[in-house]
């Protein structure tokens, strides 16, 4: 029995040791917005945050996060209270066929935390913080997480849109 | 109420309809998607994802670790004995790989192995765990054969494989004679690799028995014919299966046809008595599905010293697996971009013992027109006149191969735009001439066209008393936005506001549909919508006694003369029902119909390493009425995007010794990602094409791929003088020929 903490409720499940996190959310918790794309940590579809941090749920094993509390798709936001992030990804169309959408938004929210914390990128200017949150750092941030219906340009505004309102609004650096 | 069939086949160009007059306004508008809410949360069920949280078993596929043999042995002994495994299908009834495009069942292997990587088990289990590591149990026995894996190995055995997508050859004039005596003569050949479809969804399905009756929930783009190949392939009458795709993740032609995956659910939920669920893996996407064809292209292009093309040849080589004779439609557009009185364009087939090969994203335009787009530029700048100038001295005022007239065609409109909007004059007049740091800039432009067609498909839409309508259509959205621009076509000839319509699809007990594919699925399905809403008008009419053509309909009320009364009120407590059938017609025949466009783009080729990073990227595109802006815009940005895949990337790789398809996988098989794409501009032409369907409108979601390639290798030329002729234009290919300095 292993005990995992999945968008703020415990569950207990009785696992095969060598089930994904992924796996343990999509076949044994009905939680199936995080999406498998390729099993082998290619694609980011499977992005969930974990304690705050973006990983591939399809990389690590669900019973080596007893104690953790991982935030999927489902824990964001409903299809009628939207998170500000999904309402963004919809008002500028950044997606087609959604498939890799929940990875993208997860990491899109796991991504910009990073910014924050002055993490830097292959194309930052310095290494000490202090760049600008360019289309360029989106593009690269994002590169863990391919989508094959080719939506990037409207990924790009969607993460920049909801970053931006979220300044405007002077909100706090909090995630959710 | 309405009972009859209402088919209509699209015979003549239709007039002017309720769709010009706009009333409600909601039709091309940017509206977001309609299940845009459920992808964004998570909450839109993909197939693997139905029958979440029940008791369900797990299968997983075996494959074959050898490109050619006769299969001894399957033990699967082994497999069965281990935890918690429920049955192993094996024989020779599993499928080989995913079914050819509306053919009526997949082939089989029949005891033998026909590729490297296909399918020969499914073992199903209590857990996703249990059968993936049971599946490593399967002990197979083969008689090694020789198998064929080369393409230019096998060209003197290439044959003329009969009509496909388009006529194997298209002849005209004296093309050899007047080439051979033209002033100016052009002759390269190109080749360009096998490209995977790779959607994001891997192909899976979920299997359900009840008795006799079967449900399959499966990732499907055409459910009309994929069901029949899932019953054919179970071996039950199609009547007792049902096939739901509500949401597809991506298709791009990979789900034309049934994957093995289907197939195996069902004969394993059979087998283990539940229902099973069967994803492949990404590995088994790529080598047990379909790919796209690797081909070896010669463009020959005979001129005057003007640059008047005379003659115009398009020779191509492509491959399929044994049995198989679809082709890669290399030259489909070459057959009507450009002018020139005598014509050779040819296809011929060979056979390799490497997975089979159909449609990936525009079949034909994708691979043909990084040729043909890169020949017109080298050879515009061997007449010293600039590609947009040569190619509109070429602009052919009726299809040249058969005379036909076209339906409507702005490609000169689309060059004039597009050139304005980008700057077309103050791109580098000399190749290597503009530097920026360690990189040379250039710029590059291509045509785009691409064949429009329209299919039989039919809908029906249900007016309740309460005034809200549901639309009823077994098509598919793969990503295209099919739900989106249905309900917005019902909106406007019904007069509601898009809210107020519902739109259900994706499921073989709602009326039978073209399905998507072949950029045909909006107007086609678009097209039944259209008429079943018409049905309904006709009714409410009747019903007001005035005609039809007098009847408003906005908001949700009816206004004809000075009345003007709620659709609740008309419809007194009954529902009604509209139906409508499109069908293709005689305007297919009478005329030449494709959509056009026009691709301009920067590129930075690094000076030292041979990289190249595309900059900008401008298409302009006339496609008839644009449905959805926002949909059709980000359709545009995929066909752009694989262009640069095409162009700079993509390429699946086959071992000449053993038919493995060596990078099989994300990793290794390099589609774009975010940083691989600058921002983009897509330009939409206003246009109606009366002749192409019921909405005017055009196949667009090919288009913008079409040609995109060739703008790009054009723009690594204008930059640092290095032309690539074997696709992609990797950094090796740029670097060994790169100016110094
Ligand atoms: S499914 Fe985890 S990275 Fe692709
Ligand atoms: S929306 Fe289809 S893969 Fe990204």
């Amino acid at each position: 029995m292993i005990t995992l903490t999945v968008n703020d409720t415990v569950h207990e499940l009785d696992l095969d040791p060598r089930t994904s996190l992924l796996d343990a959310l999509r076949d044994h918790l009905a939680l199936t917005g995080t999406k498998k794309g390729c099993d082998h940590g290619q694609c980011g579809a499977c992005t969930v945050l974990v304690n705050g941090r973006r990983i591939n749920s399809c990389l690590t094993l669900a019973i080596m996060h007893e104690g953790d509390a991982v935030t999927t798709i489902e824990g964001l936001g409903t299809p009628e209270a939207l998170h500000p992030m999904q309402a963004s990804f919809l008002d500028h169309d950044g997606f087609q066929c959604g498939y890799c959408t929940p990875g993208q938004i997860v990491s899109a929210l796991g991504m910009l935390d990073e910014f924050r914390a002055g993490w830097p990128s292959h194309v930052s200017e310095s290494l000490d913080g202090g760049t600008e949150l360019s289309d360029e750092e989106i593009s690269e941030r994002m590169s863990g997480n391919i989508c094959r219906c080719s939506a990037y340009p409207n990924i790009v505004h969607a993460i920049r849109a909801a970053r931006d309102e979220r300044a405007d609004k002077g909100e706090s650096e909090e995630r959710t | 109420m309405t009972t009859d069939a209402n088919t209509y086949a699209m015979d003549e160009a239709v007039g002017e309809t309720r769709l010009d007059r706009g009333t409600q306004g909601v039709l091309g508008k940017p509206l977001n998607r309609y299940e845009g809410a459920l992808k964004v949360s998570g909450r839109a069920p993909y197939a693997y994802e139905h029958l979440a949280g029940e008791d369900v078993a797990y299968g997983f596929m075996v494959t074959a670790g050898i490109g050619r043999a006769k299969i001894r042995s399957v033990d699967t002994s082994k497999a069965e004995a281990a935890p918690g495994v429920l049955t192993v299908i094996s024989g020779d009834d599993v499928l080989r790989a995913s079914a050819l495009p509306m053919a009526p069942a997949a082939q089989t292997i029949d005891g033998e192995v026909f590729h490297y990587g296909q399918p020969l088990a499914l073992v199903v289990a209590e857990t996703f765990e249990a059968a993936r590591h049971a599946a490593t149990l399967v002990e197979t026995l083969y008689e090694p054969g020789q198998g064929r894996y080369s393409l230019r190995d096998q060209l003197d055995e290439a044959v003329n494989p009969g009509p496909g997508a388009m006529q194997p050859d298209n002849l005209r004039g004296e093309f050899e004679a007047v080439f051979a005596e033209a002033e100016v003569q052009f002759d390269e050949t190109y080749t360009t690799p096998s490209h995977s479809a790779a959607a994001m969804e891997p192909h899976a399905s979920v299997a359900k028995w009840d008795g006799d009756n079967l449900t399959v929930w499966s990732s499907c783009q055409l459910l009309e014919t994929n069901v029949i190949q899932i019953a054919n392939g179970v071996g039950v009458p199609v009547e007792n299966v049902r096939l739901l795709s509500p949401y597809v993740g991506g298709g791009f032609g990979s789900k034309l046809g049934i994957g093995p995956d289907a197939v195996l659910a069902a004969l394993g939920a059979k087998a283990a008595g539940k229902p099973v669920k069967v994803a492949l893996s990404r590995q088994h996407v790529f080598q047990t599905t379909s790919r796209r064809s690797e081909t070896i292209q010669r463009v020959r292009i005979g001129t005057t010293k003007e640059g008047r093309i005379t003659a115009l040849a398009h020779e191509n080589f492509v491959v399929n697996s044994t049995g198989n004779s679809f082709f890669e439609p290399v030259a489909i557009s070459t057959v009507f971009l450009y002018a020139g009185e005598n014509r050779k364009i040819t296809h011929r087939l060979a056979e390799t013992d490497v997975l089979m090969t159909a449609s990936v994203r525009a079949p034909g335009e994708a691979v043909g027109m990084l040729s043909l787009e890169s020949a017109m530029d080298e050879l515009a700048i061997r007449l010293d006149l600039d590609p947009i100038e040569f190619r509109k001295l070429n602009e052919p005022e009726v299809a040249p191969q058969d005379d036909l007239p076209f339906s409507s065609r702005k490609l000169l409109q689309c060059y004039e735009e597009g050139a304005s909007r980008f700057g077309w004059q103050n791109r580098p007049e000399k190749p290597a001439s503009r530097r920026e740091g360690e990189w040379w800039i250039g710029s590059g432009m291509a045509a785009a066209s691409r064949s429009h067609q329209l299919m039989k498909s039919s809908a029906e839409v249900e007016l309740a008393p309460d005034g809200r309508a549901t639309v009823r259509t077994a098509m598919t959205d793969i990503g295209t936005g099919s739900y989106t621009i249905l309900q917005q076509i019902t909106a406007e000839m019904l007069g509601l506001p898009p809210g107020h319509v519902t739109v259900l699809l994706g499921d073989t007990a709602l009326p039978p549909s073209s399905g998507s594919g072949g950029s045909w699925g909006a107007n086609s399905a678009g097209s039944s919508v259209y008429l079943a809403c018409e049905d309904l008008v006709r009714e409410l009419a009747k019903r007001l006694d005035v005609d039809p053509s007098d009847l408003t309909l906005k908001d949700g009320q009816a206004i004809a003369g000075n009345r003007q009364i709620p659709l609740g009120e008309i419809l007194g407590g009954e529902t009604l029902t509209g139906r409508g059938t499109i069908e293709p017609g005689k305007t297919a025949e009478t005329t030449n119909q494709a959509s056009y466009g026009a691709h301009f783009c920067e590129v930075a080729v690094n000076a030292v390493t041979g990289e190249t990073r595309v900059r900008r990227l401008l298409t302009v595109a006339a496609a008839g009425r644009i449905l959805n802006e926002k949909t059709a815009t980000s359709q545009c940005y995929g066909g752009q995007i694989w262009g640069i895949g095409s162009a700079l990337e993509e390429e699946l790789v086959i071992d000449p010794r053993t038919g493995l398809l060596v990078n099989h996988d994300l990793a290794e098989y390099h589609v774009p990602v975010n940083a691989d794409v600058p921002q983009l501009e897509v330009v939409f032409l206003e246009e109606r094409d009366t002749a192409a369907s019921l909405l005017a409108g055009k196949g667009l979601g090919e288009l913008a791929l079409a040609g995109v390639g060739a703008a790009i290798t054009n723009a690594i030329y204008n930059a640092c003088g290095v032309r690539v002729r074997d696709y992609p234009a990797t950094l090796d290919k740029v670097l060994a020929g790169l100016p110094d300095a």
